[in-house]
């Protein structure tokens, strides 16, 4: 066990606006695994992210994912609705991703983010870090192996950047695979291997 | 996943009234303009009155068009929703049949008043009615398209209008001919059947269309 591969990649290329972002960009993450995409500004850490969700399928090379279900994507996008209420929000998403959850489910993954009391207050009423809060709950709420996160820890605040990270330990140690993009430096309890993409040109 | 995508955007829509409202409320204005501007002599309003009513939902429904993806883009909802095993075309499906229901609909139910405004007879009334009713839904099912190419484009509004209003060609005609009928007491069962041809061809291909296209934007 954890010596197949989660997620291939082999000899990535992209380019935009005709400059070359990667070329042959070739990593393996296996299960417990965290990945710290790192780069310069407008180096495509986020386009890299896009690629690994399938969102952005301007590339060539292989991607290969061993999943059963869904990647978790959070994206540096608010992803949540204004007009909608915290819990709206996260019922909404879960009925995404797994055809619902309970309304305990939802408020005390509201809970776990420190959002308590705030289940019916609108997401446009809140503050940008609040509603980072409420994207993030759904880590969670949500079960899925992979969690791909682009920027996740901008906007909170040094609680919340430390109750993700253990959030994101346990993960790991479920043998979940995280791969991230941040500018920050993590203390996590596990190894992080860095993914350098600035300079591959 | 249909039923859910059309609540969250009916209650979207009804936290942000103003999206419903300014179609409709263009739509009243840009008609009561043409007793004001042209005549407002019984003769005149009647004979104008189908293309009047029909022009101006073609517009009220263009106007509200561009909002349809617009706010789901800009916040990453819509990432979302093409990132999850849940059906896409589902989806985008309720998302086109809730801007009917916050659009259309209202429209429709709107028209009679702004027909007596005009000095449609009653036949001609129910005949507007009907033909909004069948015709409305294409517009959506249509502008959807566009709305999905030019979602990722900050000057979205004006192109939407130049793809889209094209394709209202011969939903403006044949309803505009289905209201004269109606008008002068003919049988207009024919115009509304070419209609519902037209409807169920467009609901068949414009939600397949749309996601393609929000799947375009997407990846820029």
């Amino acid at each position: 066990m954890g010596e197949r591969s989660m997620l291939e990649v082999q000899n990535l290329y992209c380019e935009r606006q005709r400059r070359i972002l990667f070329s042959d960009l070739s990593f393996a993450v296996q299960p417990g695994e965290l990945l710290q995409v790192k780069g310069r500004n407008g180096s495509g850490k986020t386009t890299l992210l896009k690629v690994l969700t399938g969102l952005y399928e301007d590339y060539s090379g292989e991607v290969r994912w061993q999943l059963e279900s869904w990647p978790l994507f959070v994206s540096h996008k608010p992803g949540v609705k204004d007009q909608l209420t915290a819990r709206e929000n996260l019922k909404w998403l879960a009925d995404l991703y797994q055809g619902g959850a309970t309304a305990d489910a939802i408020d005390s993954a509201l809970a776990a983010v420190g959002l308590n009391g705030f289940e019916e207050s609108l997401c446009g009423t809140m503050s940008e870090g609040q509603r980072k809060r409420v994207n993030l709950a759904r880590l969670f709420l949500l079960q899925s192996p992979v969690w791909i996160l682009d920027e996740p820890l901008n906007a909170i605040d040094v609680d919340g950047v430390k109750l993700i990270e253990e959030r994101i330990t346990s993960h790991l140690n479920d043998g979940g695979i995280v791969i991230l993009t941040s500018h920050q430096t993590l203390e996590i309890g596990v190894e992080i291997r860095q993914l350098n993409i600035s300079g591959t040109t | 996943m249909l039923l859910n995508t059309i609540k969250r955007d009916v209650l979207v829509s009804f936290r942000n009234p103003a999206e419903i409202v300014n179609p409709l409320v263009f739509f009243v204005i840009v008609i009561s303009l043409f007793p004001l501007g042209i005549s407002p002599s019984e003769k005149v309003l009647a004979g104008i009155a189908p293309g009047v009513i029909w022009v101006a939902a073609l517009l009220a429904t263009l106007l509200s068009m561009d909002l349809i993806f617009r706010s789901d883009y800009e916040d990453g909802s819509l990432e979302q929703m093409a990132l999850t095993d849940q059906p896409f075309l589902l989806i985008i499906l309720g998302k086109i049949i809730s801007h009917w229901l916050m659009t259309g609909l209202p429209l429709t139910l709107l028209s009679p008043l702004l027909g007596v405004m005009l000095f449609v007879n009653e036949e001609g009334i129910k005949a507007i009615m009907l033909s909004l009713l069948l015709g409305t839904p294409i517009l959506s099912l249509f502008g959807a398209v566009g709305a999905a190419l030019t979602v990722g484009l900050r000057t979205g509004g004006v192109l939407i209008a130049i793809l889209i209003l094209p394709l209202y060609v011969p939903v403006l005609i044949l309803a505009t001919e289905m209201i004269k009928t109606g008008m002068t007491g003919g049988d207009y069962i024919g115009h509304m059947l070419w209609l519902g041809a037209l409807l169920l061809m467009s609901l068949g291909v414009a939600p397949i269309a749309t996601s393609a296209g929000v799947k375009i934007s997407l990846s820029h």
